[in-house]
């Protein structure tokens, strides 16, 4: 069996997925729905739920609510669990009524009644259910209350596909008038394309095309219906938007004051306020924000970050060495020992060494997240972010960029609009990240000995303003559409649970080791290939006569106009991508002179600037192409980075040119 | 009135709820009805968006949409 769990953000859906299934998850796609969802299997059975995306509403506005929508109507699971937080009941029950329109077994899950309970509330659970009509189960997923109570009612719901009693919720009137008449009209047509008829009828009223489009009605139906709608309008004095959900709340609020004795200011709720005093304080908000990333970049990529990724560099390699060495002894043939060494290897201890970095960072941000705190970096840094066309949230990929792109492009997951998330990854890469200061230093070394500073951090803003520039042409074209509108729940500061820490933690490795092994092994061994043999296959000793150096060769006119249009320097941006740093190897090895008289002054910093925003590495291509969960996009990406690239190398070549 | 000129902490009631499409919805739907009762809590250091609190919850929305947002303050 299959349930599907739903409820609204911050609702405590992931501490009880987490509950549920403990470390037994998964994640994987289901016919029917575009993006992967995450799955598990409920401890002591095999029955499986499938976590779908925290939302407010069914209605299908954003990609996120579309999700659910198409999954629960096409893969028909077996009960629907739908979390509600019961601080918080009137609005969280909104999206319950929308759900129990769409007549499958469902269980509501009454979540944090502790908290309900130690703040003097209390909630009648056997008159809440009767007036759902749906069996209500009290927990506290954070205290893993009433969990196997949970799954046992809804085994039971599910295996006897108990139908929610109540599915009307209008009392008499216009609009009950209106949705008897069109659900009349709509009964046989939603039968036959097997929906359920109150769920059509409300679409209906609401105008949506698709299930006009399912439902296959005539024209003659679709004039009757509009009119029943304009009639119920101009009766209640309300468009049709207001009236249905003004019908939901009214019903919401009269099963509360029945069932629901609130409880009083909650202890939470003040101690929310009196942090946000601080923390989002006028002057204060700001600088502490600045004060909490630095202190976590500080971390991840100072001492700590540094000693772990050091250290496990250092087993890396000694675990390379030891299969060399064995590999030597054996007498086995060079060029597979090339292969297995500075191929595979190769690659596999790149996928590796990112991982001590996205382990210690999602530490951090999954306390930022659970302690409530990146709700307030949205809010204070909102209007700062919303001038390039994105919202509060994306500060923080953006921060983290400047570190690696690699997790940075992983944080995106908690962004709140698919059209932020796109459009964040996309602009993300431009953030110069740690592993390009070697080559800046390569670089100024050489030609700007007098300002070293001057260029750094010429380098690091002008990544900055090509993001924001894109940014905003984009928002004029790409990214028009909609907007999902910034309403967002402020939820209270909590405690971080350590179990959903780890298991964040654990998720993001496992997920990238899993996700990235394919594309950066096969990557690495490509290039490898490609630097080892020439055109005939046979192995070469001068990297120049290698197919990498022939393609090098033919890909010169393509650089020449930026300036540096020497196969060398081409050979050494495409070895680039399997880590930055490699492109200073690249350079000592094939350039054993030094780069001075290859390069002007002019072309040298053109060839900066290519190198600050061209695809980051192989490890980055490998978490967007997880993020986007499309191939072509991804392809997409890489192309128009190098595009964008290319385009600002060669204007600042052409302006160096004129003053240097 | 509307929502963005309230004054912080002065309960008042939602009369009309204005705007289209998507955003309107979502407004609605996070429980800005008329009859409602909101209060302003504080604004952000940026003095954009404002928090506000409706049926016991805490919401966040820009100024662009509190505009949308129709209040009558309650003595």
């Amino acid at each position: 069996m299959i349930y599907a769990l739903v409820g609204n953000q911050n609702s405590g859906k992931t501490t009880l997925f987490n509950a549920l299934t403990g470390s037994n998850q998964h994640v994987g796609n289901f016919p029917g729905v575009t993006v992967e969802q995450k799955y598990g299997i409920i401890k002591g059975t095999n029955y499986q739920v499938v976590d779908l995306p925290g939302i407010y509403s069914i209605r299908p506005y954003s990609n996120e609510e579309i999700i659910t929508r198409d999954f629960i109507l096409k893969n028909n699971p077996d009960a629907i669990i739908n979390i509600v937080d019961a601080m918080n009941i009137e609005r969280n029950l909104y999206l319950t009524l929308q759900l129990l329109e769409l007549r499958k077994p469902t269980v509501v899950a009454l979540n944090m009644m502790d908290e309900v309970r130690a703040n003097n509330g209390s909630i009648n659970i056997e008159l809440l259910s009767d007036l759902l009509g749906v069996p209500v189960v009290p927990i506290s997923a954070i205290k893993e209350e009433g969990i196997s109570e949970l799954i046992r009612v809804v085994e039971e719901t599910a295996k006897k596909k108990r139908i929610p009693k109540i599915y009307d919720f209008c009392k008499p009137g216009p609009v009950h008038r209106c949705i008897h008449a069109i659900s009349h009209i709509v009964e046989d047509h939603a039968d036959e394309a097997d929906v359920s008829a109150r769920y059509a009828t409300m679409q209906i009223i609401l105008d949506d095309q698709n299930i006009m489009d399912l439902l296959k009605l005539d024209e003659n139906k679709i004039e009757i219906i509009k009119s029943h709608v304009e009639e119920m309008e101009n009766e209640r004095g309300l468009d049709c938007e207001a009236a249905i959900a003004d019908m939901r709340y009214k019903f919401i609020e009269n099963v509360c004051n029945q069932a629901v004795s609130k409880p009083e200011k909650s202890k939470e709720r003040t101690r929310s306020v009196n942090i946000d005093k601080i923390l989002t304080h006028k002057y204060f908000a700001i600088p502490i924000f600045a004060i909490i990333i630095t202190t976590i970049f500080w971390i991840t990529f100072g001492p700590l970050g540094t000693f772990l990724a050091d250290n496990f560099e250092i087993i890396i390699d000694s675990g390379i060495d030891i299969v060399n060495a064995f590999l030597t002894d054996y007498g086995i043939n060079e060029i597979v020992k090339s292969l297995i060494v500075d191929g595979i290897l190769a690659g596999v201890g790149s996928v590796l060494s990112f991982l001590p970095l996205i382990l210690i960072l999602f530490f951090f941000l999954s306390i930022l997240e659970d302690t409530g705190y990146m709700a307030r970096i949205a809010f204070v840094m909102d209007k700062l972010l919303r001038k390039i066309g994105l919202s509060g949230k994306s500060i923080v990929p953006f921060l983290i960029g400047f570190g690696c792109t690699v997790p940075a492009v992983m944080a995106t997951r908690t962004l709140p609009s698919e059209r932020d998330r796109k459009l964040t990854i996309l602009l993300v890469p431009f953030m110069s990240c740690t592993a390009k200061i070697p080559i800046y230093a390569f670089f100024t070394d050489y030609f700007f000995v007098e300002h070293k500073a001057l260029i750094m951090t010429g380098l690091y803003f002008g990544g900055i303003i090509t993001a924001v520039i894109i940014s905003t042409i984009f928002n004029k074209i790409a990214f028009k559409g909609n907007p999902i509108p910034f309403v967002m729940e402020m939820p209270n500061y909590r405690l971080p649970g350590i179990k959903s820490v780890i298991l964040l933690m654990w998720d993001k490795a496992k997920d990238f080791i899993q996700r990235a092994f394919t594309i950066i092994v096969s990557a690495t061994i490509l290039v490898w290939f490609l630097q080892s043999f020439d055109l005939r296959f046979n192995v070469v000793e001068d990297a120049s006569l290698s197919i990498l150096g022939s393609l090098g060769k033919l890909m010169e006119p393509i650089f020449k106009p930026l300036g540096f249009g020497d196969y060398r320097f081409v050979t050494a941006l495409v070895t680039g991508l399997i880590a930055k740093e490699t492109v200073v190897s690249t350079l000592e090895v094939l350039i054993p002179t030094g780069i001075t008289t290859l390069l002007t002054t002019a072309s040298a910093l053109s060839f900066l600037t290519f190198t600050l925003l061209y695809t980051p590495c192989f490890a980055a291509i490998a978490a967007i192409r997880r993020e986007m969960g499309s191939a072509v996009k991804t392809i997409g990406i890489v192309i128009f980075q190098i595009a964008v690239a290319w385009v600002v190398a060669f204007t600042v070549y052409q302006i160096a040119g004129v003053f240097i | 009135m509307t929502l963005d000129q309230l004054e912080i902490g002065k309960p008042a009631i939602i009369t009309k709820v204005n705007g289209n499409g998507v955003l309107r919805c979502r407004l609605l739907e996070m429980g800005l009805i008329p009859e409602t009762v909101v209060e302003v809590v504080k604004t952000a250091p940026l003095k954009d968006p404002i928090e506000i609190t409706l049926r016991s919850y805490v919401l966040t929305i820009r100024l662009e949409e509190a505009q949308l947002i129709e209040v009558q303050e309650v003595e």
